[in-house]
């Protein structure tokens, strides 16, 4: 199996799976980017809406087809079926939510239990249809990869790379309406038309990942991308760099397992590959992840409490201080055995003081200029603070 | 004017009309910045704004007063259309608002963005070039130098590159001053700039408003604090839903004006008033 996996991934496969590997990654590309902005504004429950809603849009294609002697997949007419009934759902959600007392959350809930129940009780029917049991409607639901013909490929592959290319060029256009929608509409913006917008590339990867992820899972691969790459940065153009490359990754591994696997539900797979990379981001992200939150804290912590032991002792003889504290002082040659300061100790200590005094003073005279980022009385004010606060500090303390 | 005249006038002359049939009612206002002629806003079928007229003096810093959801917010927004007006015409500079959006700056208040958001500082009052780059343009070296400058003038050029969210309140609200600088407009709409900020930043904001000021621009403010208004701003908007009084800051902010303002609010305990803060989308006023 683990041969298959890295036959599939190392694009050594038959070229059927190789280009289903492409195929997957361009949809997870698309999917991170798309996400994002998604994400942003806001708009991930109505994602989810969408994504279940777009059952029974495909099964009536697909009834609709079989009435017409339509081959029994054919596949523009199912993707059309759901992108309209998705499409009708996001009304319907914006509707009564904006028309009505209920709430968005509460609209959304009602949208996409029963439009789901909906597609499920008409795909029953559907399976009845002398046509039914070939169709395979039923992997729409989780994903499932190994049945998909090369056209079927081209299709999503085609799909996603309109998603990515329209959400690279409207970077600048989406990050306004995400960030600041008032102001978009004071300059003038369609604001409105750009929402619709970033609906629709909602729908095109929703549609384009049916046979892939699914339409269940379709929203977790929309979200989880995004909030992985978040932990990474502070800069949306590399948040969604991160998140594109986390969708492709997650995108390639599950098609190869579904390569090697023929029976495992691709979307499945796919969310649980994204979602061990957002755990791992969670966890080990450098600033904003859990492991470096603790240790930051700790050493925090840690340090403010040598800093005063210093200060403490060049003012005379001092309480004793906690055994992690004295052992470091003395390891670092700052403390001699029974405690008192060494002549290098003496040193730090004036520098850790006059450090603490520049804090001080700042707190007192301008709060707001103590960045978020410094480490208040540990880092070195002169390296941390902005050239202008310094000036104004040392000017307070020539007069 | 009543509500119905109000109704059938916005219907006859609709936003994209040329000046010469729609500029006859107001032709002795065509150079004034802004004027408002029987603007009423509601929210759910109670009225925020009711029947405001209003033409703003050629220059100068106007502040806005009024109690606790007298539509002061709502007034600024309906101005720039940002609330759907229920009746009423504004105009800018004599031409329809749509026609005059490379005019117009906008600062809102703070807490109306996520400051979580993955932006830097300079992104931010760059966006204040956007109106006039375009949409489907990139932002071009010359608008980022632009935005520096400005962040210059509110003192920050060092945070340039800094998340939003890793400044503070005061900072951020310096952030949206300079954006709104960078939008270089004849015409400033300013959501209460001075609301919960430190003594460096409202320094910072009185310089930029009196900078405005030298270089001819009128800067129409929402202002809550009553003990500055006549230190600041020249001209005063006293709204209560209706118009109270507007002129002078001398001539308007007096006792007898503010009781009528304010006291109706109070006095006659008219739940439609009290209740309106509280309903209001988001905004704390």
């Amino acid at each position: 199996m683990l041969a298959d996996l890295l036959a599939a991934l190392s694009f050594q496969a038959g070229y059927n799976t190789r280009i289903v590997l492409i195929g997957a990654v361009l949809l997870g590309t698309a999917a991170g980017l798309v996400g994002t902005f998604t994400l942003l504004r806001g708009r991930a429950l109505v994602s989810d809406a969408l994504g279940h809603a777009t059952l029974p849009g495909v099964v009536l294609a697909f009834i609709a087809g079989s009435a017409l002697g339509l081959s029994s997949r054919n596949l523009p007419l199912l993707l059309a079926g759901a992108a309209a009934s998705g499409a009708l759902a996001v009304w319907l959600v914006h509707l009564l939510s904006h028309h009505t007392r209920l709430t968005e959350d509460t609209a959304i809930a009602a949208v996409l239990g029963s439009s789901f129940g909906l597609g499920v009780v008409l795909l029953s029917v559907a399976q009845r249809l002398p046509t039914g049991g070939q169709a395979g409607l039923g992997t729409f639901i989780l994903g499932q990869t190994a049945g998909m013909t090369e056209g079927e490929v081209w299709t999503m592959a085609g799909l996603a790379a309109l998603a990515i290319l329209a959400s690279v060029a409207l970077f600048k256009e989406f990050r306004l309406i995400c960030f600041d929608p008032d102001f978009a509409r004071g300059i003038g913006w369609p604001v409105q038309r750009l929402d619709l917008l970033l609906l629709a590339l909602v729908v095109v990867v929703t549609v384009a990942g049916l046979q892939t992820v699914g339409l269940v899972l379709v929203v977790a691969f929309l979200v989880i991308p995004p909030v992985a790459a978040r932990f990474w940065s502070d800069r949306l153009d590399r948040i969604l760099l991160l998140a594109g490359l986390f969708g492709g990754v997650s995108g390639a591994v599950g098609a190869a397992l579904s390569a090697a696997l023929p029976g495992l539900p691709t979307g499945a797979v796919i969310v649980l590959v994204a979602g061990t990379l957002f755990l791992l981001s969670l966890l080990f992200a450098p600033r904003r992840g859990v492991v470096a939150t603790l240790l930051r804290q700790g050493s925090m912590g840690f340090r403010l409490a040598v800093v005063k032991a210093l200060s403490d002792r060049r003012r005379g003889p001092a309480a004793p201080v906690s055994g992690t504290v004295a052992l470091w002082l003395r390891a670092r040659g700052l403390t001699t055995r029974d405690g008192a300061l060494t002549p290098r100790g003496e040193a730090a200590a004036e520098r850790a003081d006059r450090n603490l005094a520049l804090w001080e003073r700042l707190t007192r005279t301008d709060p707001n200029a103590i960045p978020d980022t410094a480490l208040w009385g540990i880092d070195d004010a002169t390296r941390v603070l902005p050239q202008a606060t310094l000036a104004r500090l040392r000017e307070g303390t020539a007069r | 004017m009543s509500f119905l005249q109000s109704l059938t006038r916005f219907r006859t002359e609709p936003a994209g009309t040329s000046a010469t049939g729609a500029a006859t009612a107001i032709d002795a206002d065509a150079a004034s910045p802004l004027s408002v002629r029987g603007l009423s806003v509601a929210y759910h079928h109670k009225p925020v704004l009711w029947s405001i007229d209003y033409t703003a003096p050629p220059r100068g810093l106007v502040a806005v007063i009024g109690p606790n959801g007298a539509g002061k917010s709502t007034f600024i927004k309906a101005c720039l259309g940002l609330v759907p007006a229920l009746s009423g015409e504004v105009r800018v500079f004599g031409r329809p608002v749509a026609a005059m959006r490379g005019e117009i700056g906008y600062m809102p208040q703070r807490g109306s963005v996520d400051w979580d958001f993955p932006v830097s500082a300079l992104d931010v009052v760059a966006m204040g070039r956007y109106g006039r780059i375009g949409m489907l343009r990139p932002v071009r070296r010359a608008d980022r130098e632009r935005a520096l400058a400005c962040l210059e003038m509110v003192g920050l050029a060092d945070f340039a590159g800094r998340q939003i969210g890793q400044l503070s309140g005061g900072q951020q609200q310096r952030v949206f001053l300079a954006r709104a600088l960078a939008q270089e407009a004849r015409l400033y709409f300013m959501d209460e700039p001075f609301a919960g900020v430190d003594a460096a930043t409202e320094r910072a904001i009185l310089d930029v408003l009196h900078t405005l000021d030298r270089q001819g621009r009128t800067v129409i403010c929402v202002h809550h604090d009553l003990q500055t208004v006549t230190d600041r701003f020249h001209h005063a908007l006293v709204l209560n839903v209706e118009k109270i009084a507007d002129g002078p800051v001398a001539r308007t902010v007096t006792e007898e004006t503010l009781a009528r303002a304010y006291a109706t609010a109070r006095q006659d305990g008219d739940p439609r008033l009290l209740s309106f803060p509280a309903r209001r989308a988001g905004a704390a006023e």
